[in-house]
């Protein structure tokens, strides 16, 4: 596979995966308007992913739908850290806020990048990812506020933090750990980064589900 | 807090009130009014604002009765009738 599939396909497993675990929420999120909200979130994400698979899928010649459910779970790059299955909310917005941090910094990279295709699609995801920046960094705030809201943040982007750190390459991690350590009030250990390539028990239950339907049809069936 | 969504569906139109939600600020407000009235671009402009701040006024007496003040209080039927028979039949 060449490099640019093989970026694309961690990009969008990425995206899909989180997209998934955030639309877990739809429905019994903490209350309406913030169900609304992180579901559309979820299905932004789920649409990058889906672009990506496409431009992927050129380079492989395949097709976005096989690249997102066909393959075995040993075979998706997704990072550990969107993988996790909490459901719970102050582990949900440290998450989504660790990741949103670091997917800036990688699309930045990405923007500036020679490859014209890939720039662009960079540039376009990031038009929608200003919007869960802003949420994410809203959500923060409002967890900071309190005390019991700063306890709970502190204990769920403990948990998190290896996993955070996991998400970009060697290149880029310094700059998002400079950035996260510089906005949270609170220290954070210095940590092995959980690696890509390794995966959590959940993710194959959750590849279970999301091909579920996929799988009970024949290949090529049109929808 | 709860905020109330004007919406604007055109560029030049009105603003029509769309609903409401609740939000805990206005960082918050922007987003939720975002999602619920101009995600599918039904929407080209929002005014939001918080319930609280909208000045309601709701009773207006009008104990003297001054119906002529009114758009439909004034009938000028009778008064052109009587004066098209004043004036007799047009000259043919």
């Amino acid at each position: 596979m060449n490099e640019r599939a093989n970026l694309l396909l961690e990009l969008a497993d990425d995206e899909l995966i989180l997209g998934w675990r955030d639309s877990e929420w739809t429905g019994i999120a903490p209350f309406l308007e913030e169900d609304v909200a992180f579901s559309s979130i979820a299905q932004n994400e789920i649409g990058h992913a889906r672009a990506l698979y496409e431009l992927a899928a050129r380079d492989l010649g395949t097709d976005a739908d096989s690249l997102a459910f066909d393959r075995a779970p040993e075979d998706y790059r997704c990072t550990p850290l969107v993988e996790l299955r909490r459901l719970e909310w102050a582990r949900t917005i440290a998450r989504h806020w660790l990741y949103e941090t670091a997917d800036a910094i990688r699309l930045e990279a990405l923007k500036a990048s020679g490859d014209p295709e890939v720039a662009g699609l960079a540039a376009k995801m990031d038009r929608e990812e200003i919007y869960h920046r802003m949420h994410a960094e809203m959500w923060v705030e409002r967890l900071l506020a309190t005390d019991e809201g700063r306890g709970r943040l502190e204990e769920a982007v403990h948990e998190l933090w290896p996993y955070a750190l996991g998400v970009l390459d060697d290149g880029l991690r310094p700059g998002f750990e400079a950035i996260v350590r510089e906005r949270l009030p609170f220290e954070l250990p210095d940590v092995e980064p959980v690696p890509r390539g390794r995966h959590e028990v959940e993710l194959e239950g959750l590849l279970e589900e999301m091909t579920m339907v996929r799988r009970s049809a024949p290949a090529g069936a049109q929808w | 807090m709860i905020f109330e969504v004007f919406r604007q569906e055109r560029k030049g139109q009105g603003f029509v009130h769309g609903g409401s939600f609740h939000a805990p600020n206005r960082e918050f407000a922007d987003a939720y009014a975002r999602e619920f009235y101009a995600r599918r671009q039904e929407s080209v402009a929002l005014w939001v604002v918080p319930r609280e701040e909208i000045m309601e006024i709701d009773e207006f007496p009008d104990e003297f009765d001054l119906k002529y003040r009114r758009v439909d209080g004034y009938s000028i039927k009778a008064r052109l009738k009587e004066a098209r028979e004043r004036a007799g039949k047009p000259p043919s």
